[in-house]
């Protein structure tokens, strides 16, 4: 992967977001406390949201910039936000092909175990069985880069780990870029190369994973 | 009913029926520009579209006189193009029905609008859906529910409305005499009993109409809630 985000700005309450950051790993963690300024980043990176200045570029394209905004449909992101926001009008079938695109299909719905869900409606789906069916969606729209939103959050502890073995094996079948936002250290570790510390709207660091494991043991309260 | 009633009945729901379904498209457009998005003039297009609910019918009926009439802009460019007559036709009750309706139909069909999650339509976006499949697999399911109650009260503006009609379709027998009219023309001949008849028959499309619009906001509501 490479995403790199030059002098990007958008004023926040109650900072303003100035992100500059290089991403080159196969999934990056971006760790903060709330309120860091991680969903903005996600959202400007998926074009959902417009930066005030600053440059985006996605392997090697650039996505915004001076003069240029590619809509989010042309980015080829695949974005899983925190609350899932599956569609609650159509069934998880729907939902899971809405934007599929490319031949991944069976491969997705075989690692995720989605296949006894696709005919339920969405509404009748436990907290663990959204993610898997966000996820899906994401993946079968054929993305060049995955932004996964607090992928844990919301999900009952006794299926955090499961949920979090889908994660692993989504990494590590389709191996797409990915950056992973959360204020969990244990979720970095068990997924991430690299890690990206946001606070208050700015990077203060970036490591290999192994390197912060050890001194980033500070959890952040959610 | 008598054959005479049956007509005006049936004149009636057939004027209300299309001219819903002629502000259908234009309203949902207007309510979807005012909902989603910020533009100049905004709020002078809100206030003229509100205006035929808050100003006298009669007032409404004498400025669509002007503009349908054989030498109004509107009405004798369509004569002389197309031929078309429009005063004192059905043509101008349905006219008439469409501006006194058209500001409930936008008002219901924008809070619809509004009351999708716009995290939806982003999402939808990021799967590769433009704009128009955006809106009509997206946006257009989540707010059918407040849109169909929006056109049944629409649908029972344009059965009741009077004011507007009289002076620009007149209320010809057989012509242009709708419910209302009809009713208006049984009392004043002090024909009481015909006259009650047909304000029960009234009565019950009114009902009908704003309980049906009321129970698909209450399910709306219901399905909004998390």
């Amino acid at each position: 992967m490479s995403l790199i985000v030059r002098e990007l700005v958008l004023p926040l309450v109650p900072f303003t977001l100035e992100v500059s950051v290089e991403l080159s790993a196969r999934t990056t963690g971006l760790y903060g406390p709330s309120g860091a300024g991680k969903t903005t980043l996600l959202e400007l990176i998926a074009g959902v949201r417009k930066p005030q200045s600053g440059t985006i570029e996605l392997n090697g394209r650039v996505v915004c910039g001076e003069g240029i905004f590619v809509p989010p449909r042309l980015r080829r992101v695949g974005y899983v936000p925190q609350d899932d926001a599956l569609f609650p009008h159509l069934s998880v079938r729907q939902n899971v092909f809405y934007g599929a695109a490319g031949d991944r299909a069976g491969a997705v719905v075989d690692v995720l175990e989605i296949a006894p869900l696709l005919d339920r409606g969405v509404k009748r789906l436990s907290g663990g069985e959204r993610k898997r069916v966000a996820l899906a969606r994401a993946l079968l729209s054929n993305p060049e880069m995955l932004l996964l939103d607090e992928p844990l959050a919301g999900v009952d502890v006794p299926l955090r780990d499961r949920v979090l073995e889908y994660l692993v094996r989504i990494r590590d079948q389709f191996s797409i870029p990915t950056i992973y936002v959360t204020h969990h250290m244990d979720e970095v570790r068990a997924i991430c190369e690299e890690l990206v510390v946001l606070e208050r709207g700015r990077v203060e660091g970036k490591r290999p994973i192994e390197g912060v494991a050890k001194d980033a043991d500070r959890p952040h309260s959610p | 009913m008598t054959a005479e009633e049956l007509q005006v009945l049936g004149l009636t729901l057939r004027t209300a029926a299309l001219s819903t379904l002629v502000i259908l498209p234009p309203g949902l457009a207007v309510a979807w520009l005012l909902a989603r998005r910020n533009w100049r003039g905004k709020s002078l297009v809100e206030t003229l579209i509100t205006l035929p609910m808050v100003m006298p019918p009669v007032a409404t009926g004498l400025i669509l006189l002007e503009l349908l009439g054989r030498r109004g802009p509107i009405g004798g460019w369509l004569d002389r193009t197309l031929g078309l007559q429009i005063v004192f036709t059905w043509r101008a009750v349905v006219a008439a029905m469409m501006v006194m309706s058209f500001p409930l139909l936008v008002r219901a069909a924008r809070v619809a609008f509004e009351e999708v999650n716009p995290r939806f339509e982003q999402i939808a976006r990021t799967l590769a859906a433009g704009e128009t499949r955006v809106f009509f697999t997206i946006t257009l399911p989540l707010a059918a529910r407040g849109i169909t109650s929006g056109v049944l009260l629409a649908f029972a503006r344009a059965i009741g409305e009077f004011g507007a009609t009289i002076l620009v379709a007149g209320n010809i027998p057989g012509r242009t005499r709708t419910l209302s009219l009809a009713i208006y023309d049984l009392v004043e001949l002090g024909r009481d009993g015909e006259a009650f008849r047909l304000l029960g028959v009234a009565v019950v499309i009114a009902f009908a109409a704003v309980w049906t619009a009321e129970a698909f906001l209450r399910r709306t509501h219901e399905s909004h809630r998390p």
